[in-house]
């Protein structure tokens, strides 16, 4: 019982987590089709931001300042390299975001040193919610989930309530018609992108100092996003939504369950001592969503909610 | 790097007055990650190994000859290491320095023995300072490989023998990631417990994939959950930050015994919550008592590398041992220099030390510290810092272990 | 019937022999000419790894250049093949079965086939979808595989991979490849091999094939082809190469590890393959020598050697997007025009400027470079005291930055005046 309650609580603000990081990459990737290998490192410039700006002022400043800084370095991304690769191609672009990756990378360690930096969750959430079976809820945690969320309803409203929103939709689909009906579409990619960026960057900004802020940190979020992306749908908000949950619940529960391959399949002669049979189901955690991105590509090309198939 | 470079300059100007005297340079490589995500944890020992020569230059040098560490780039990736292997010989290294990864310096301790076998008379030794898998001084010893750490059962011997002495330590719960020497640290921990303290409960013994987890959350409130008192870990990188990151968020209270806490960043992503948290084994901590040379060591080492603190405290212990083997052999060439190597003892700061002739494992006392913000000397530039625990000083026989190694030796 | 004569397109002769004959006798040339040189044993180790990397990175374009299949884990074909190839020299050593004649020198076969039943294997499912999907589909499984290396002891040999010896069974050639130059035949012998047969390959009906796929899959159905069978065949193919890479290594490093099967070498396979230019058949070639020189060599001049590779991937993406033989093809294309003194004005100018913006950079990454780690050492490039307080080295950096920018800025208004 208690293995579930944890397992739900954690899945959910891991997700929600997830959800913060893969949003941005949906919009982009499904509106421009750049598979941006670079999103993870404006999560993690969006930590840093977030350390140097609470440094010197607050963090509930640097939660509304950094993220609009990550924002603006991704439009100029946008504006200055990812527009002049757009021409030859989407390697080129994934090509491009690759380079740019490493660039981020090498200048976050000069800028801020090669090691960790000592980014801290603030005194006023610093403390436990409430208490189940011995272990303590952090306040930080629920905070993550009411920020997620309300991204996720700020988002929602912009893109199918407003005319903005409207806009981004028919570019995402008719980019021609778009602009022959006098919008700037380009403006709209660069705006796209820019505020693509800013989620993960307020990502960065929440978990970065839950988990580490160094200069790995991007490279370790890296392929997880595209996971969440994928398995959404492509152009789907609402399906990187139940995805980040999904993956979330899938591997905080997974590791509570200890039965071995050989407990589960041992009716059919698998011996705990097979190298098969030795295989947990929890040490199995981290890599489950990768088996699920396969399969889900394999049999539902079109992600769990997507409009259309990759 | 041109900084190796730069600090070879540095040093043989502030002796520029002996340098003339030199009769030549022994030339050692230090093949470590020096770029990329592993760069820092090479860079520190790197530096160790740049300190230890330049005192050794200052002091005469080895035999009259001028000790010259250069680093060697290998990425943390086996195959590249056997790439810069071959540069470092090729630029007359006759003595390699590596700890990074027990993957690596399993492909160095291969490379080097068949290089020697395939290149007799251009023989190399290699001086190992952090990989810790039990096998390279067992069953795959080798008379051309020397380990100045102690291996992992030593270090959980260590560990053991801490827990064997706390009679409120009842039960206790393993993490590890899910490879080799994680699945080597929790059966050793197995085994030790069981024969020391029959009594205490194992009650997890958790696998990970390595370096693939994010949020460890789960693992903690299961370990909360599970009502243990101790837990140990041999978690390095990543996976040792986040599993005491998320320990300290989520309020767990008994002490984490581990190999490598005293990574850089770990006691400063944790700041407070590490204290009486965080435990870690080593051959030796700056807060121990020492003599003034040690302590003006471990200031000297900080103001010149202000981004690192004194850890690689093995590396100064195996600069030493090679200088004395080379003076004992009356030569640095590196089959007389290894033979006088066999058995031998040095007088370090924190005890002696001696190396073992039938694997070449140094034998040192071990100590286990933790966290506290009562020191001498702080880490990661903050007040915090390691000290001695109660009875957490091992001795040398303690932690020794029996080898099952058979080195063939050469004429 | 008219008497207009059909002219003959098939080429000549004399092409024939200058655009196919030629280049393989020049390879062979260059490959027998080097050990005449008598060169380091760094440098073959280097030259060792190149061989490798352009048999791995002309695979990989099998399915990306020709194919146009972007693929995130072609490595785990190269590190299956190879593995199997270091089990199957661990068998040689112990003469299981018939393995005990089997030469280590034919090695590289027994990757290809590892290699090959891989590609066979997952690229069943993988392959029935093009574009995105493939590419992800890609990605997922390699983390699969990679995560598998570590549970699967006996094949995988944990962290510490499997090792071998390659001086045992029966030896070729007179080759026992214990030393290093005998093994530099070894890799030249398979380098030859693989790079013939990938261009071999480009020649079949399947290779034209593969390239009407990748243009348009629709109108390859029409003609009465499979697209997704056209795939998986390409596929199996690259993979086996890539397993024939893997077994190469092997050989040479006699020691397989998991990491051969991460991510982070599919991403460098990636990265050669595009950097070379993957619309020529020798891009990937050019890419993987000089990528490979780069990883093993720079970091000994600089510890910033990632950032400067990001730098090129960038720079090649933006300006050079048909990578470094796309360059080399069209300096020889405009040398060989008309208008060949305006050209080669313009080329070097933009040459001139870049080389100067490429100065201004470096001091600007050296200099930070030191004054963040703080250990107060100094760049200094040709005794030159370049410190981040010197005015100087501010001055050197404007003044080239400036000058470099300036210049490609006229060499393209040259060029668009020109036009």
């Amino acid at each position: 019982m208690e293995t579930l309650v944890f397992g739900l609580l954690n899945g959910v603000s891991y997700g929600l987590l997830l959800f913060m990081l893969s949003s941005g990459l949906t919009l982009i990737f499904s509106m421009m089709g750049v598979l941006n290998f670079a999103h993870a490192s404006f999560y993690m410039l969006g930590a840093y931001f977030a350390f140097t700006l609470s440094g010197i002022s607050s963090f509930w400043i640097a939660l509304f300042i950094a993220p609009v800084l990550v924002g603006l370095v991704g439009a100029v991304v946008e504006r200055y390299g990812l527009r002049k690769v757009h021409a030859n191609g989407h390697v080129a672009e994934l090509l491009f975001t690759f380079g740019l990756a490493y660039l981020i990378e090498e200048v976050v360690k000069i800028v801020y040193g090669k090691t960790a930096v000592d980014y801290k969750i603030p005194d006023l959430l610093n403390f436990a919610a409430f208490q189940v079976y011995g272990a303590s809820f952090p306040a930080y945690r629920l905070f993550i989930i009411v920020i997620a969320v309300g991204m996720l309803i700020g988002l929602w409203y912009l893109l199918k309530r407003t005319r903005a929103g409207l806009i981004i939709q028919a570019a995402l689909t008719h980019p021609h018609m778009v602009g022959h009906l006098g919008h700037n579409v380009p403006l709209i990619f660069m705006m796209v992108f820019g505020i693509g960026c800013a989620l993960a960057g307020l990502a960065g900004v929440m978990a970065g100092n839950i988990f580490v802020t160094d200069p790995a940190m991007a490279v370790q979020m890296g392929p997880i996003v595209f996971v969440v992306v994928v398995v959404g749908g492509i152009g789907s908000l609402e399906g990187a939504f139940v995805a980040s949950l999904v993956i979330g619940l899938l591997q905080n529960l997974a590791v509570g369950i200890n039965a071995s391959f050989a407990d589960i399949f041992g009716f059919i002669g698998l011996s705990e001592l097979s190298e098969v049979g030795r295989i947990s189901i929890s040490s199995l955690a981290p890599v489950l969503p990768f088996l699920l991105l396969v399969l889900i590509l394999i049999f539902r090309p079109q992600g769990l909610m997507g409009e259309k198939e990759l | 790097m041109t900084f190796r470079k730069t600090a070879i300059l540095a040093a043989a100007t502030s002796v520029m007055a002996m340098s003339a005297a030199y009769a030549d340079t022994v030339k050692m490589a230090f093949i470590d990650p020096l770029s990329g995500p592993m760069g820092p944890s090479g860079e520190a020992a790197y530096t160790s190994f740049i300190l230890a020569a330049e005192h050794i230059n200052a002091n005469g040098g080895v035999n009259g000859n001028e000790i010259e560490v250069t680093g060697y780039d290998n990425k943390i990736n086996p195959k590249e290491s056997l790439v810069q292997l071959q540069k470092a010989i090729d630029d007359g290294a006759r003595y390699i320095f590596q700890g990074n990864g027990s993957s690596v310096a399993a492909a160095l301790i291969e490379a080097v023995n068949k290089h020697n076998a395939r290149n007799p008379g251009e023989e190399v030794i290699f001086f190992n300072y952090a990989a810790v898998t039990p096998a390279f001084t067992n069953e795959l010893c080798s008379f051309w490989h020397f380990r100045f750490d102690a291996h992992a059962d030593m270090k959980m011997a260590a560990i053991t023998d801490w827990i064997a002495k706390r009679d409120d330590i009842k039960s206790v719960y393993l993490i590890g990631q899910d490879y080799v020497f994680g699945q080597a640290v929790a059966s050793a921990a197995e085994e030790q417990l069981k024969e020391k303290r029959p009594d205490i409960e194992i009650v997890g013994n958790e696998l990970h994939p390595l370096a693939k987890v994010k949020d460890f959350t789960p693992y903690i409130q299961k370990i909360i959950s599970s009502g243990a008192d101790a837990v140990i870990t041999g978690n390095w990188g990543a996976d040792m930050q986040l599993l005491m990151k998320a320990a300290a968020e989520n309020g767990s209270d008994v002490p984490y015994l581990t190999f490598y806490g005293g990574s850089k960043g770990a006691v400063s992503s944790l700041g407070e919550g590490g204290v009486g948290l965080l435990y870690q084994v080593t051959e030796g901590i700056t807060n121990l008592d020492a003599d003034d040379e040690q302590y003006a060591l471990i200031e000297e080492y900080k103001e010149r590398f202000p981004d690192y603190d004194y850890y690689y405290h093995r590396a100064f212990n195996a600069m030493e041992m090679f200088v004395k083997a080379a003076e004992e052999a009356g030569s640095v060439d590196p089959i007389p220099v290894a033979k006088a190597m066999e058995g031998l003892t040095i007088d370090h700061a924190y005890g002696q030390a001696t190396m073992r002739a039938e694997d070449h494992q140094m034998q040192q006392p071990l100590f286990i510290s933790t966290v506290s913000d009562d020191v001498k000397y702080g880490v990661d530039n903050i007040e915090l810092g390691w000290a001695l625990v109660e009875g957490g000083t091992i001795d040398m026989a303690s932690a020794e272990q029996p080898t099952t190694c058979e080195m063939e030796r050469p004429e | 019937m008219t008497d207009t004569t059909v002219q003959d397109l098939a080429p000549s002769s004399a092409q024939k022999f200058r655009q196919r004959t030629l280049p393989f006798l020049i390879l062979a040339a260059i490959l027998v000419a080097i050990p005449m040189t008598g060169p380091s044993r760094t440098f073959y180790t280097i030259a060792h790894q190149m061989g490798i990397n352009v048999v791995f990175a002309l695979s990989y374009n099998m399915i990306l250049g020709k194919g146009g299949l972007l693929s995130f884990g072609h490595a785990v074909y190269f590190g299956l093949g190879g593995y199997l190839a270091v089990h199957a020299m661990g068998w040689i050593e112990e003469e299981a079965g018939l393995w005990g004649a089997f030469p280590v020198f034919f090695l590289p076969i027994v990757g290809f086939a590892g290699g090959a039943l891989a590609g066979a294997i997952i690229g069943w499912p993988s392959t029935r979808k093009a574009g995105t999907t493939f590419a992800m589909i890609s990605l997922g499984v390699a983390e699969l595989i990679f995560a598998a290396a570590f549970m699967f002891d006996s094949f995988f040999g944990g962290e510490q991979g499997i090792s071998g010896d390659r001086m045992n069974g029966t030896q070729m050639f007179g080759l026992s490849l214990g030393p290093i130059d005998d093994v530099y035949w070894f890799i030249a012998f398979w380098m030859f091999v693989g790079i013939l047969g990938m261009w071999a390959f480009t020649r079949t009906p399947l290779g034209r094939l593969s390239e009407a796929t990748r243009d348009n899959a629709q109108r390859v159905q029409f003609i009465g082809y499979n697209p997704q069978k056209v795939r998986y065949l390409v596929f199996i193919f690259a993979g086996g190469f890539a397993g024939l890479a893997g077994g190469m290594a092997a050989v040479n490093y006699e020691i397989f590890t998991p990491d051969a099967l991460s991510l982070v070498p599919s991403g460098f396979v990636l990265i050669m393959a595009y950097v070379g230019g993957i619309a020529y058949f020798v891009g990937p070639i050019m890419g993987a020598i000089l990528l490979t020189y780069m990883q093993s060599m720079l970091s000994d001049f600089t510890e910033a050697w990632l950032l400067y590779l990001g730098m090129l991937f960038i720079v090649i993406v933006m300006f050079a997007p048909r990578g470094l033989a796309g360059i080399v093809f069209g300096f020889l294309d405009g040398f060989r025009s008309d208008d060949r003194g305006a050209f080669l004005k313009s080329w070097f100018t933009t040459l001139a400027g870049g080389f100067l913006m490429l100065i201004g950079l470096i001091i600007l990454v050296e200099v930070s470079v030191r004054w963040s780690n703080g250990y107060g050492e100094v760049y200094e490039p040709f005794g030159m005291h370049l410190s981040h307080t010197n005015p100087l080295t501010w001055i050197l950096f404007l003044v080239a930055t400036v000058a470099g920018i300036a210049l490609t800025y006229f060499a393209n208004r040259d060029k668009e005046g020109a036009a």
